[in-house]
């Protein structure tokens, strides 16, 4: 150790790998992204392939997680629903991560009138309960996945912006930024490259940690009949088809919610290591 | 301390008219004509034009925005599109048992929300800590409508201990819609005592407490306990207005009478005054909980009250 540099990489990986079960997490993230990519060469059948002689099979050694109403197979469909759920997930966060981060920096750094506007426009927001608003804003776009992406972006932006206004107040009037002031660095500068790279910690665990709610409430909506619609191998409308068959075919309800649940557990543990690992009172 | 309350007051009337607008504008969002929506699918030019008229769809939206409000302090919210009756009365009518559902979420959702974070706080780093953890970070990560569907599959389906569906007003039909709806955010309150349990216990008159040879029980429950709840109530607070958001999925699973299901309901028959009513009743509603969620904050903590 002694001739390598310490980055706050190398500290932020140390107090990382600490954690045994964020680290099982980010593994169990790594192979579901891998298992997305790879559907097509790795799902054993075609997922919107129906069969009728074969419905509501429970598992078996070819159909390891049983067949639907339709005969397809629920394993091919869970992965292929991985690609949706992830997508969904990722880009939904990212968006309102975008928006939600610059707004909170400009909220918190500038102050007066501006703070007041994007922070009351948030209090608005955060009157809607996340899936309400979600679901109002369905009601105007329409059902659909992308819709839904939308909708449920527009509510991580107020999380985001407060998260990154609160932490850019604190930052504001700490030391290293006036002393950058006093040597005339710029607003943007102070902004850009003083303030938000500090803030950033604890956006980044909320950006892992709103993947598991977004992809929680996208497959919410989709089980509402708001967001996927069928055929489409999605977890949540998966579950809302198994519904009507609870005690007949246990298994329709068990392997899609187990799929989601997993993944958001992952998401969920993964955040909480990495919020361990950024946290500046733990070493 | 008065003084504080009336600016919190004030403070929420620019929410609230922002919010007007905005689920007021909903209607003018939604795609397609409002009027033609109203008349029904079947209806001509003529029937449509009436329909405009009646409802004020011809004047500028200012001037209709002014009637809804005007209509709105009288507490008219309109007819519905597919019964014909009155928004209030068909909210009245699905209110109650959102309300009890909600309520018996957070009693029970407070009671092993607090008691499991303060517990695995005491025992930081032991094994009941870890078990405690790992329940509450898998109430979180559960779909609610999929957790449902279990206890619908083992509790009502294979056991038989409790009905499948619906609500006539017996308890018995509560435990499972509850237990569902309230797991999330059991969990979540666990967590948040756990984390602001740990934050007081590194405050300095923890030390003092200890130092003076008081008896741990005392140190946790005098000292850190009463100190780690008030932010605590505030998360609380918060959590009823998710919980009564959250009954969305919820209500839908076990075909519950209340708000939330007739909300999808009216999303998928595009029943736009009743989708209009809910998104301000909603948002009414959680805004006047932050309220008291702000004041009771205030009341707690003279820190707030005095700034």
């Amino acid at each position: 150790m002694a001739d390598k540099t310490v980055t706050p990489f190398l500290i932020f990986w140390h107090k990382f790998k600490r954690q045994k079960s964020a680290l099982v997490a980010g593994i169990f993230i790594l192979l579901l992204v891998l298992a997305a990519i790879f559907a097509p060469v790795i799902a054993p059948y075609d997922p919107y392939a129906t069969d009728y002689s074969l419905a509501m099979m429970p598992p078996s050694k070819e159909h390891w997680a049983g067949t639907d109403v339709f005969g397809r197979d629920i394993l091919s469909r869970i992965l292929y629903g991985a690609r949706i759920s992830l997508a969904v997930g990722l880009s939904s966060v990212a968006i309102g991560a975008i928006v939600g981060v610059t707004l909170g920096l400009l909220s918190g750094f500038f102050g007066g009138f501006l703070d007041e506007l994007i922070m009351r426009t948030s209090d608005v927001l955060f009157a809607f309960p996340g899936i309400l608003l979600a679901i109002a804003v369905v009601a105007i776009l329409g059902p659909g996945l992308v819709n839904v992406i939308f909708a449920v972006a527009i509510f991580s932006i107020p999380t985001f912006a407060r998260i990154v206004r609160g932490n850019t107040l604190a930052i504001k009037e700490s030391l290293y930024v006036r002393a950058a002031r006093s040597m005339g660095a710029s607003n943007s500068r102070i902004m850009f490259v003083h303030i938000m790279p500090g803030t950033l910690g604890g956006a980044i665990v909320y950006f892992t940690l709103r993947i598991g709610t977004s992809i929680l409430t996208a497959s919410s909506l989709s089980f509402l009949g708001l967001g996927a619609q069928p055929p489409t191998p999605e977890w949540g409308a998966m579950l809302a088809e198994s519904r009507d068959y609870i005690g007949v075919a246990d298994h329709l309800t068990i392997f899609p919610g187990i799929a989601i649940f997993l993944t958001v557990l992952a998401f969920n543990i993964f955040g909480d290591g990495l919020r361990a690992a950024f946290d500046p009172k733990i070493r | 301390m008065l003084k504080y309350f009336l600016r919190r007051c004030i403070s929420i009337i620019p929410v609230l008219l922002v919010v007007s607008i905005l689920v007021f504008l909903f209607v003018h969002l939604l795609p397609g004509d409002p009027a033609r929506i109203v008349a029904g699918p079947d209806a001509d030019e003529a029937t449509i034009q009436k329909v405009r008229i009646e409802l004020g769809l011809d004047k500028s939206l200012p001037e209709q925005y002014l009637t809804y409000m005007g209509r709105l302090f009288r507490g008219d919210l309109g007819k519905s599109l597919r019964s014909k009756l009155p928004v209030a009365q068909e909210i009245a009518l699905r209110y109650p048992p959102t309300l009890y559902l909600a309520a018996a979420s957070m009693a029970w959702s407070i009671l092993f929300g607090v008691f499991f974070g303060a517990y695995a706080a005491m025992h930081r780093g032991k094994w009941q800590d870890y078990t405690a953890m790992v329940v509450a970070v898998s109430g979180i990560s559960m779909p609610q409508f999929w957790l449902g569907l279990l206890l619908i599959q083992l509790f009502a389906v294979h056991l038989g201990w409790f009905p499948v569906t619906g609500f006539t007003g017996k308890w018995k039909e509560l435990v499972l819609p509850s237990l569902t709806l309230g797991a999330t955010v059991a969990a979540i309150i666990a967590r948040f005592t756990l984390s602001s349990f740990l934050d007081v216990l590194q405050e300095e008159y923890i030390n003092t407490a200890r130092a003076k040879g008081l008896v741990e029980r005392v140190v946790m429950w005098k000292h850190a306990f009463r100190n780690a709840l008030i932010p605590v109530v505030t998360m609380v607070g918060l959590q009823f207005g998710f919980l009564l958001g959250g009954s969305v999925v919820v209500e839908t699973v076990f075909a519950w009478p209340g708000l939330g299901r007739y909300m999808i309901e009216s999303v998928s028959v595009r029943d736009y005054p009743v989708l209009q009513a809910l998104l301000l009743l909603y948002s009414f509603q959680f805004v006047a909980i932050n309220l008291i969620v702000d004041m009771l904050y205030a009341v707690i903590n003279p820190e707030i009250r005095y700034k």
